[in-house]
Order: structure tokens, then sequence, then C-alpha cells
């Protein structure tokens, strides 16, 4: 302390030493300057644009001009006919994706890292990538494709002795379809992070266990899946606190007025009201409403993950 | 390990190997069906109500609907556009910020971190942003398209903590050779994380050749539209959601549609899937650099 305080024989003030900074790294801080505009103009701008939320937003009026009502949009959604709908959708097709689809890709993992034959191995990764390369409008064509009266699904379900339905326009296989199909999309890729953490295993440990006389099953139960935790935890954390982040772009192209009961979700709802409706106040507080709960949640996920297991985002 | 050939494990392998070939079949499936509608003779399919494992009857009626599809070849033109761009803007504003980020003795390093990384957790939503980008002038401009998406958050984390795990020594013999930070990182950093920029232009390229949803709210000149919403219009024409012409002549349209959207399909899909398969192996590489915390 006493030597530093020799070298250095006054502390500079913050605002010297940032001066000394930018002179010294200005070239750095010159390749900032793109990634900092582009954060604030497309990223703080439109936090800032929020308070449209609280106005009655009039776009030749503009954000400064327009009139002050308060949480008048909020009240209106959260009393309206809509709220509990959206949510509660939003709420079973996320709750019914996670529990579904955050096992799926661990599974195929676990399945994939016991394969002994690598030119299996491979093909078996290259194939479960595949999907995730498909584009979601041609992933969603064809699921209309599939689901119509003559499609592909019907075939398969009447050799089941299913009826013949169409399985997008039924409010009561809608939400499977989408479940299901985001799972057949996702899976592979989302496997990849399981794998990549697996390949890290010393192999000794599944030779000090199979010397102890555990069994493929036991070796994965006690070996594979204890090396798993930590990422699953971190996975799961930030899984959950997407629970209502559900994202628009499927359900604008799969669902139409026949299934809103049950397709209509936060995020499509805001799409229709705020940009094709052009009531932009009303969509921008609905959507505001979904962040903050979504930073509710994943403060809470965060939270209680850091107490129970010791792993954390932040 | 030598495994021992116990017959328990044998039967595990037997039956895992199984379960997997199942799974397999199940992701390629519904492209294969695609691809063997699309060379169905039309009429055929249209009547035929069955699973496919070889085209039913043979004929390219539905490639020749495509190629004469006007929509279809601009669609190409723009989106090739679009993910040519779009690619070498992202890339080259993410590595400059992913270089910044991974500087030692920053002094306002931590500051533009938590400013990056905050805007992965809140967001000002889907309106504030369209009408930010609306009053910048960029709406029913291509610009519109490449903007608003310049910088992945997390490509950018990615990178950045594959720059900081090259030695340290080969940036500063090069900074004594009197090389200043642009160098470093165009002539050193870069081609040394040559796997970590191909994962990153790979992940860029195809968001850019699926993405659609910007190009839906942002754009109103048919003639910018990329490929995928033009596909829109095909694949989802008969829909509520789908918009009204196709591009097509609707006269013929009737049993003509199944093999035609097919291939429509298979024209716009293959592109892509016959890149993904040679940039495989950087895929973990890349998942795990995200993984790391601060």
């Amino acid at each position: 302390m006493t030597r530093c305080a020799q070298v250095l024989p006054h502390r500079q003030s913050f605002r010297g030493r940032l001066a000394r900074d930018l002179r010294k790294n200005r070239i750095v801080y010159f390749m900032w300057l793109p990634v900092l505009i582009y954060y604030v103009i497309f990223h703080y701008l439109p936090m800032f644009g929020v308070v449209i939320a609280f106005q009655n937003y009039k776009p030749f009026k503009g954000i400064l001009g327009s009139d002050f009502v308060g949480l008048k949009w909020f009240t209106e959604f959260l009393t309206g006919p809509y709220a509990l709908r959206v949510i509660r959708n939003t709420l079973i097709i996320s709750v019914y994706s996670i529990v579904l689809g955050f096992p799926a890709p661990i599974l195929l993992a676990l399945m994939i890292n016991e394969v002994r034959c690598p030119a299996y191995k491979k093909t078996i990764q290259t194939v479960s990538y595949m999907p995730h390369f498909i584009s979601l409008i041609v992933v969603c064509g064809l699921l209309h494709d599939f689901s119509s009266s003559q499609g592909l699904f019907n075939v398969i379900g009447e050799a089941f002795g299913l009826p013949r339905i169409n399985y997008l326009a039924s409010t009561s296989t809608y939400r499977s379809i989408y479940v299901l199909s985001g799972i057949w999309k996702q899976m592979g890729w989302g496997s990849i992070i399981y794998l990549a953490t697996l390949s890290a295993v010393d192999p000794s440990l599944y030779e000090a266990a199979a010397i102890d006389g555990a069994g493929r099953l036991r070796r994965i139960v006690h070996v594979t899946l204890p090396a798993l935790i930590p990422v699953i935890t971190v996975q799961l954390i930030m899984r959950l606190g997407q629970v209502m982040s559900e994202g628009s772009e499927k359900t604008i192209l799969l669902y139409n007025e026949s299934t809103w009961e049950v397709s209509d979700i936060v995020s499509s709802f805001v799409y229709r009201r705020g940009l094709l409706e052009n009531n932009h106040s009303y969509g921008a507080a609905v959507g505001l409403f979904n962040s903050l709960v979504n930073v509710v949640i994943l403060t809470v996920a965060n939270y209680t993950s850091r107490r129970v297991a010791n792993e954390s985002l932040w | 390990m030598i495994e021992k050939r116990t017959w328990s494990s044998l039967l595990f392998d037997g039956l895992n190997a199984l379960v997997l070939l199942a799974l397999t079949l199940l992701f390629l499936y519904p492209m294969w069906y695609v691809l063997m509608g699309s060379f169905s003779d039309p009429f055929s399919l249209f009547v035929s109500n069955e699973l496919l494992l070889l085209p039913k009857g043979f004929s390219l009626k539905g490639y020749e609907q495509v190629f004469q599809n006007p929509n279809i070849l601009t669609g190409y033109k723009n989106t090739l556009f679009y993910v040519t761009v779009g690619t070498c803007a992202n890339v080259l504003a993410t590595s400059l910020g992913a270089y910044v980020l991974s500087r030692n003795g920053l002094l306002l390093k931590k500051c533009f971190t938590i400013m990056v990384v905050f805007t992965m957790y809140f967001s000002g939503g889907l309106i504030p942003t369209f009408l930010v980008v609306k009053n910048i002038g960029l709406f029913d401009s291509r610009l519109a398209l490449i903007l608003p998406t310049l910088v992945g958050t997390w490509n950018m984390i990615v990178m950045r903590t594959s720059f900081r795990a090259l030695p340290a020594s080969m940036e500063e013999s090069a900074r004594i050779d009197g090389a200043n930070d642009l160098v470093i990182l165009f002539r050193i950093v870069l081609p040394c994380a040559k796997a970590t920029v191909a994962v990153i232009v790979l992940y860029y390229a195809v968001g850019y050749w699926n993405s659609w949803f910007n190009a839906m709210i942002y754009l109103q000149d048919k003639s910018k539209y990329p490929l995928q919403l033009f596909l829109r219009e095909i694949l989802l024409a008969n829909t509520a959601n789908g918009a009204t012409s196709s591009g097509f002549e609707e006269s013929d349209m009737l049993y003509l549609e199944d093999v035609v959207r097919y291939a429509t399909v298979i024209v716009s899909t293959v592109p892509i899937l016959c890149v993904y398969p040679f940039c495989q192996k950087y895929f973990m590489k890349g998942v795990m650099m995200g993984s790391v915390k601060e």
C-alpha cells in the first residue's frame, strides 16, 4: 500500500483516469463506437420508447407531444376479456413446452453419448441438427399441409383408428402440434450443449464405476448425470425465465381465428393489437407488462437456484 | 475404455441404437416425404392418400412452375443480398465489439459489458422497437432488415470468450512492432479465432436466410421481399394467415398445388442443408464459449 502511494504520489480522480484512458485507448474506444450506436438506437431508445405505454400515442404528435394517460392501457388490458385468455394460453403452452421439451435434448444427448460407433454417432448428430436449419415458414407451411384433413398426420392417424380432423384448426390438438413440432425442431440442436459438456468428462470416472460393478444404466445415473447437473440447472433457470416470453412468430404462422381461444398468446396479441390494428400504446403497455413479469420470474428463478443448487446466471 | 461384452451391455447398446434409429427417421421423414412429393406426378399425388417412400409417378412439373415464378427469383436475389451484406456487416460489428470487450485494463469495459448483457434480459418490446425503426426513416428500406439486428449479444459474448483465450504474447510482439488495435484485430486476432468466426458467420447467415418477421413488419415494396416472405405466400396461401397472390397462375393450381409447394420447400431449403454439416465440428466449441460466465 505504502509502496503504491510512493509510485503514484497522488491518486487521480476518476475523471482524470478516464481522460487518460480515453487518450491511451482511443482506437479501442473508436472501435466500440458502432456497437455503442447500435445498442443505443435499437435497444435503449426502445426502452425509453415504452413511455408510449403511458400515453395516448398518436404518430403525428410523436412521443413528446402525445397526451399522458397514466395506467389507462394497463387497466384496460388487465380488466378486459383478453388478459386472462392470452396469459393462460402463454403459460399453458410454455409449461407444456418445458415439461416435454426440456428433458428431450438431455435424453437425446445421453443416448448419443452411449453410442460406440463413431460414424453412427456423427450421422445421428448431423440428422438431429437438421430441423434447426429449416426455416420456421417452411416448418409451419408443412404443418398446415400435414395437418389438413387429407394430410400426412391424418394418413398416420387413420392407421391407428383416429378420426380425420384438421389438427391445426381443432382446439383440442392445436397446442400439441405447436409444442411437439417445436421439440422436433430444437431437440437435436439443444443437445449440443450437453454433448459438449459430456465430452469433457474424465473417462477414468467411468472406469472406476465399472470396476465397482456399475452397469451401463448405473454409470449414466451416477457419473454422466452428475456431470450434467450444473449445465442443466443453468439451462433450466434460463428456460423458466422465458416462461412468459413465448415468441409471436410461430403463433402468427399457425393460428387462425377458430383457435384463438387456445392459441392466442401475449406476443401474438401484442402484434395484432399494436401493429395490425395500429393501437401502439395498448400494444406497448401489454408488451411492457409482459417484460416486467419476465424479469420478476427470471430473478426469482435465479435466486432460488442460487440458494438451492448454488448455480446461478449472475 | 474397453467395455466387457456382457449380455446386458449388448442389450443396452442394441436398444439404444434402435431408439436412436427411430428418432433419426422421425427427424428425416418429413423432409423425405416433401422431397419425394416434389418429384411426383401432380395428379397421382393429389388423389393419393398414403405415406411416400418413393415418388408417386415421376414429373418435374413442380420445379418447372417454381422456376417460372418471378417471385421466387426476386426473393432469391433479395435473400442473397441480405445474407451476404447482412452477414458481413454483422460479423464486422460483432468482432469490433468482441475485441473491445476482450481487452484488459479498459476503464469502461465493465460498464460496456453491463450495458450489453442487460439487453439480454430486458427489451423495450415489439411496438417501441418498431416505432424507433420507423422514426429513424428505415421503414420500407432494405437496411431495416440489417441494422436492427446488427449485433447478436450472445454471438458477441461467444466471440469475446474465444478472443480472450488467445495467447497474449502474439499481440504483445505485434504491438512492439507498432501495430495498433485495428491491425491486431484484423491481422492477428480474427485469423487466430477462425473456428469461432466460422460458427458466427454460419449463425448470422442462417438467421438472415430464415428471417421473415422484420421483413413482414418493415417492408411494403414487394421487390425488396426476401425469399421467406414469398414462401409464406405460397405455403400459407390458403390459410387465414397467408396473403393473396402467390405469383402462380390460379387456374393450374388446383391439383398442382401440392407438388408446387413441395418443390418450393426443396428449392428454398436445400442450400442451407448442404452447408451446415461442414461447420458441424465447430458447433460444440461455439456453444461452450457462450456458456462461460463473466
